[in-house]
């Protein structure tokens, strides 16, 4: 596969935009201009390098124009500018300096949009463009969100900082969240045509990645780590050829990527061996595990499932996790009991389309065709999912 | 011992104000130029502060402490009391801020310099 000028791109700014932003933060102490000049020369380089071809080496080209573009916007702050000039490609800022800028993007005190805007531009190196095309807003909202974002750390007195031991939970739990949210946008997304070459999920797996290599001691890293690469793990069987949803029972398990799946779950073990209890992270890739490694879905161990989504429901006492619980609790203790604990949670959830996609099925299990019909019917009037509604038509049409 | 007192402003009073004419404005700022002066003898020092979009808000009514962006600026919760404190960075005032004994919201916001 020949990759385009805009691959390329791509996969210079996911290696390389975080460590040149966070060398120029470090440099300059704002983050601010440090964040505008990478974006300046990455979108540079989207109007350049499709014309001429992409440059013997991206990475020090990049790096170049960024320097530039910080030589000009510097001229009036002459104290600066001897230390940019010196400045050299590749630098080796300590190896924690991408993962300040992760903290500082991620910080609690800036709203959650804000947290993902600033992460992916900053971090991964997005374009506006490109967050509000993965978002579906407007261009716009995104640039007002940045801006506010980076108004509010400079002005609230937000630090570039790493958290201490005793902050730590707290404000590791925002950054994966981030993480987490993204990897989901990307999964839930990835039914839309890809007219272009970032994947959130692969921000999602590459940030991770570059998180657990900063902090192998944080079983959560970990098990999100293992929970983005396990469900990767089972891309290649979620559609047909023409973009139709296949869900796990009907999955050819032959496509699956059963080396990425033993890499994943071998992560999972050493870590759950190290660490008594685990995080919701590490069961839910836990449960994860569960179905990639059943030879069929009819040799799931949904007692395993059913124990994993007790302890996440423990630490996440969420509706959603109940109504995924449900799907274990039938294959354990039938469909009528799967049915109770659904229908209790009609009130809380009643305009979420997969509690009604999995009432049906329920229903239908229990032998009530026509009450199934209805639920489907609700299902399919409530999603927004082009691949969700698609699937749900032609249960509603098949005799 | 210093006290600092918290002025929160509403939409509507926003709105009213407004609405007034540059010569109603003037004589509602002279109502405040006057309270301000009458009680001149006990005010020890006080500063404008920041736009409110530069707030961060900590709920400590929870099972643990939220912390989220933004100002609360809804009717019922009125400021009722405000310290100033030197610290670091935003950061430390958190720190400080999540041992708190008292009401359960605070509202830090950084002094206009």
């Amino acid at each position: 596969m020949t990759s385009t000028p805009a691959d390329e791109l791509a996969r210079v700014v996911r290696d390389h935009a975080g460590r040149l932003a966070a060398s120029l933060v470090s440099l300059l102490g704002d983050f601010s201009a440090a964040e505008d000049l990478v974006q300046d020369a990455v979108e540079t380089a989207l109007r350049r390098w499709p014309e001429e071809g992409v440059p013997d080496r991206p990475d020090g080209w990049l790096f170049t124009v960024a320097r530039r573009r910080g030589l000009d916007l510097l001229r009036r702050q002459q104290n600066y500018r001897s230390k940019l000039a010196e400045l050299q490609w590749p630098v080796q800022p300590a190896p924690d300096d991408r993962l300040r800028l992760v903290f500082t993007c991620c910080h609690p005190a800036l709203a959650r949009e804000a947290q993902i805007a600033l992460t992916l531009r900053v971090v991964c190196g997005l374009t506006t463009a490109q967050l509000a095309a993965a978002f579906l807003v407007p261009e716009t909202t995104v640039a007002q969100r940045v801006t506010r974002a980076k108004r509010k750390i400079a002005q609230a007195g937000i630090p570039y900082r790493l958290p201490r031991d005793d902050e730590l939970p707290e404000r590791l739990g925002e950054v994966l969240t981030v993480i987490y949210l993204l990897f989901n946008e990307g999964y839930l997304s990835s039914t839309r045509d890809r007219p272009h070459s970032r994947d959130l999920v692969d921000d999602a797996e590459w940030l991770t990645a570059l998180l657990a290599g900063l902090l192998p001691a944080e079983p959560e890293v970990t098990g999100l780590l293992a929970l983005i690469r396990l469900h990767r793990s089972r891309a290649a069987a979620r559609f047909t050829p023409d973009g139709q949803l296949i869900l796990l029972p009907d999955q050819d398990r032959s496509t699956w990527d059963h080396a990425a799946i033993a890499a994943a779950t071998g992560l999972l073990t050493r870590t759950a061996r190290r660490h008594r209890s685990p995080g919701p992270y590490q069961l839910q890739a836990a449960i994860a595990a569960c179905h990639c490694e059943a030879a069929s879905w009819a040799e799931t161990d949904w007692h395993q499932i059913l124990v994993l989504y007790d302890l996440l429901l423990r630490l996440q006492p969420s509706a959603v996790t109940r109504l995924h619980r449900a799907v274990a609790v039938r294959y354990v203790e039938g469909a009528e009991a799967a049915l109770a604990e659904v229908d209790a949670l009609r009130n809380e959830l009643g305009s979420y389309p997969l509690l009604h996609a999995t009432r049906a099925e329920l229903l239908r299990a229990t032998g009530d065709h026509a009450r199934a019909r209805e639920a489907d019917q609700r299902a399919l009037e409530l999603t927004n999912n082009p691949a969700q509604a698609e699937l749900l038509h032609q249960r509603l049409v098949r005799p | 011992m210093k006290y600092v007192l918290m002025f929160v402003e509403t939409e509507q009073f926003a709105q009213e104000l407004a609405a007034k004419t540059a010569a109603e404005r003037e004589q509602a700022y002279q109502r405040v130029y006057a309270w301000f002066d009458e009680h001149a003898g006990k005010i020890s020092g006080g500063r404008k502060l920041q736009a409110p979009h530069t707030a961060t808000t900590v709920r400590l009514d929870g099972p643990a402490p939220v912390t989220t962006d933004g100002p609360f600026m809804e009717g019922k919760e009125v400021v009722s009391g405000f310290t100033e404190v030197d610290v670091t960075d935003l950061d430390e005032a958190l720190q400080m801020v999540r041992t708190w004994p008292g009401c359960p919201v605070v509202e830090i916001r950084p002094v206009e310099s």
